[in-house]
């Protein structure tokens, strides 16, 4: 009888051969060197914007809310549209370290680090909008509920935007929490090989004493598991709570509870499209191609058109919804409004970025293509942005009282503050990339074995061994 | 704290270390730690060390984090301030779901990386023993207690044969104490007190 088992090998998820010494010289190298020239220009541009959004921010500040374009018909503009769409970024980042870690799957190990630390920086974005929007940003923290001397005051737990405080804190919180437990052994290593004092005691003191002791590491992988259980829900409650906001209101074209899923759907979208872009960048400034591979782009471009076709679907169900229910509101929202009405431009955008040129990664050819995966990731974050401007300004501009009706243009200082947190954004993630490690050195040496270019031809040279051997058996079984 | 001995193995290969971890305990070994790069799946299991009880210390602090937000809540809308919101009810508790979820997770987070922190006593500023500083690379380092009893040499040449490409001695504080990673690690200038003396 012939019967043999033949095992497609999977792609190597650390090209080259590589042994442990050499994964840490690869990814430590870039922070012990002077940064490049790209990374100057990149960051100055980065603190010219940040510097640009400061000012806008101290302009509303100081004159009042009113000198954003927001009227009595629109009163959420660009703010939440920016904010849901932070907040959306920031998912792809606990998705790929938690959702995948506890899928087991491997191909997670390249880029949790950067995406973790995209989720970190997209929520801190996130959060100044609603608190900006307050107007008077002195009494943000009257959203906390504390025992207070202003007589029994508490803040209404009933409030969807209260719940989006509780979301957004522990979200932020425990991505920190998540992202800085595994940085500990990787600061460890650039400690250990430091040249200078001063980089001894700055990782010294990052590092918190870590030594990799089999205890230690054994206590960190639990910390590590339970973290990733915890953060699985958290990643989805957090969206869902983010589109309660509108999802409980009265509104035409919020009022639905299609929402949590489909913002959840979104906000992975959006999200590993904006992994895709920066570790695109990071990997082609610092040589980290061995690591973030083809196979990893491919892995988050199928992700990226799984949620883009939910979110499509989603799209399709809303228009359906309003025809199917025969509410007059409804309908007139999605269809003459949305898809026609003065801000239809905005509403075809949406469709064409996130549900037309999406379908491009059916294809493997496009999947793997570095330039097609990086236009994508761009058309596919200004779909996204676009979705949200959609979801609230055009719901809001026909309102249900023809004589408020309005149109709506942006201001310089809400076009400032969006472009200053790209500033801040974008100045984080290039302190990031300059002083920590980009990817998880231990986690990869822990692949290594498993899934490296070594064990693949060593896996290869087995199966020919195997197979002569088999070969040669049954001729002399004859 | 006291300063020990110990006869330190590094080995190039994990493949080699745990046959070799399994052959120390077998000839009676007093192993004080094994430090990795990276965790070492089964290793623990190799050294007898008991399972960590961190999982039950972030179950403990969830469940603390869902008792906090209802009963706070409860509280505050029903007996402090039962304030009527658009003629909702005082206790609706389908409403207290989003936020008693996120402080479960937030009060069981939180605390468990305390926990952690705690027990394996790593903080800002903490500075331990590092027997190898490649044990952060790609040296997996055992490190055995010295006792009276043990004849070094002989420890020496067993865990050559073990497989270890580079044996010495090495004096080190245990426990740990608070101190900067940039300065002298002063257990090695001190003078050690004979271990039978």
């Amino acid at each position: 009888m012939h019967l043999k088992y033949e095992s497609t090998l999977r792609e190597p998820l650390v090209d080259g051969v590589k042994d442990y010494h050499q994964v840490t010289e690869d990814i430590i190298r870039p922070i012990e060197a002077k940064p490049g020239k790209l990374w100057y220009v990149g960051f100055f541009i980065s603190l010219t914007l940040l510097g640009f959004g400061a000012f806008s921010v101290f302009w509303q500040i100081y004159f009042g809310v009113g000198v954003w374009n927001l009227n009595k018909t629109i009163g959420w503009g660009w703010d939440i549209t920016n904010f849901v769409w932070w907040v959306g970024i920031g998912h792809a980042g606990t998705l790929i370290s938690a959702i995948l870690l506890l899928f087991r799957q491997g191909w997670r190990t390249g880029v949790n680090r950067a995406a973790e630390a995209m989720t970190i920086f997209a929520v801190m974005c996130a959060g100044q909008f609603p608190i900006i929007h307050m107007g008077r940003v002195w009494m943000a923290f009257f959203i906390l509920p504390y025992p207070n001397t202003r007589g029994p005051v508490w803040v209404n737990f009933n409030s969807p935007l209260l719940w989006d405080v509780f979301a957004i804190s522990t979200y932020f919180t425990v991505s920190l929490l998540f992202w800085y437990s595994g940085l500990l052994p990787d600061f460890a290593t650039i400690r250990d090989r430091a040249k200078t004092k001063l980089r001894k005691l700055l990782y010294g003191i990052a590092s918190f004493g870590w030594t990799g002791s089999t205890k230690h590491w054994q206590r960190h992988e639990a910390l590590s598991l339970v973290l990733a259980g915890l953060s699985t829900p958290l990643v989805l409650s957090v969206h869902t709570i983010v589109s309660f906001d509108f999802a409980t209101s009265v509104i035409p074209g919020w009022h639905t509870t299609i929402f949590p899923p489909y913002f959840v759907a979104g906000a992975i979208f959006s999200g590993f499209a904006m992994v895709q872009t920066l570790l695109i960048i990071t990997r082609k400034i610092l040589n980290l191609e061995d690591y973030i591979t083809i196979g990893h782009m491919e892995a988050m471009n199928k992700v990226i058109v799984l949620t883009g076709s939910i979110v499509g679907c989603a799209y399709l169900t809303e228009l359906f919804m309003a025809w199917y229910s025969a509410v007059p509101y409804e309908f007139d929202t999605f269809y003459k409004f949305r898809a026609a009405g003065p801000l239809g431009w905005s509403y075809w955008i949406m469709m064409t970025c996130n549900v037309i040129s999406p379908q491009v990664f059916w294809f493997t050819k496009m999947r793997r293509n570095v330039m097609v995966t990086f236009v994508m990731s761009i058309i596919v974050n200004i779909g996204m942005w676009f979705e949200r401007f959609v979801i609230i300004c055009t719901s809001l501009y026909r309102d249900y009282i023809p004589s408020s009706w309005s149109y709506y243009t942006p201001s310089w200082p809400e076009v400032g503050f969006y472009l200053g947190t790209f500033g801040l954004f974008f100045t984080c993630y290039f302190l990031f990339a300059k002083y920590f490690p980009v990817i998880a050195v231990a986690e990869i040496k822990h692949v290594l074995k498993t899934s490296g270019e070594n064990y693949k031809n060593e896996m290869v040279k087995y199966e020919e061994e195997s197979a002569e051997k088999f070969a040669h058996d049954v001729a002399h079984a004859h | 704290m006291a300063v020990k001995k110990f006869v330190v193995g590094n080995f190039e290969d994990e493949a080699v270390l745990f046959p070799a971890v399994k052959k120390v305990r077998t000839a009676g070994y007093k192993i004080h730690d094994v430090y990795t790069p990276f965790p070492v799946h089964g290793l623990d299991h190799a050294l007898g060390l008991r399972e960590t009880s961190l999982h039950t210390a972030g179950f403990i602090y969830g469940i603390t984090g869902t008792t906090t937000a209802l009963s706070c809540m409860s509280w505050i809308f029903t007996t402090d301030w039962p304030l009527n919101i658009g003629g909702k009810p005082h206790l609706p508790l389908p409403a207290f779901i989003p936020i008693t979820f996120e402080l479960t997770v937030l009060f069981s987070a939180v605390g468990m990386v305390l926990t952690f922190c705690y027990l394996c006593q790593l903080a800002p500023f903490v500075k331990k023993h590092i027997f190898n500083p490649r044990q952060t690379d790609d040296k997996f380092v055992m490190a055995i207690e010295l006792t009276e009893k043990t004849n070094v040499e002989e420890l020496k040449n067993f865990l050559t044969a073990a497989g270890a490409k580079d044996v010495h001695e090495q004096t080190a504080e245990t426990g740990w104490w608070l101190g900067r990673f940039d300065r002298d690690d002063m257990v090695f200038n001190k003078p050690v007190a004979p271990l039978n003396a």
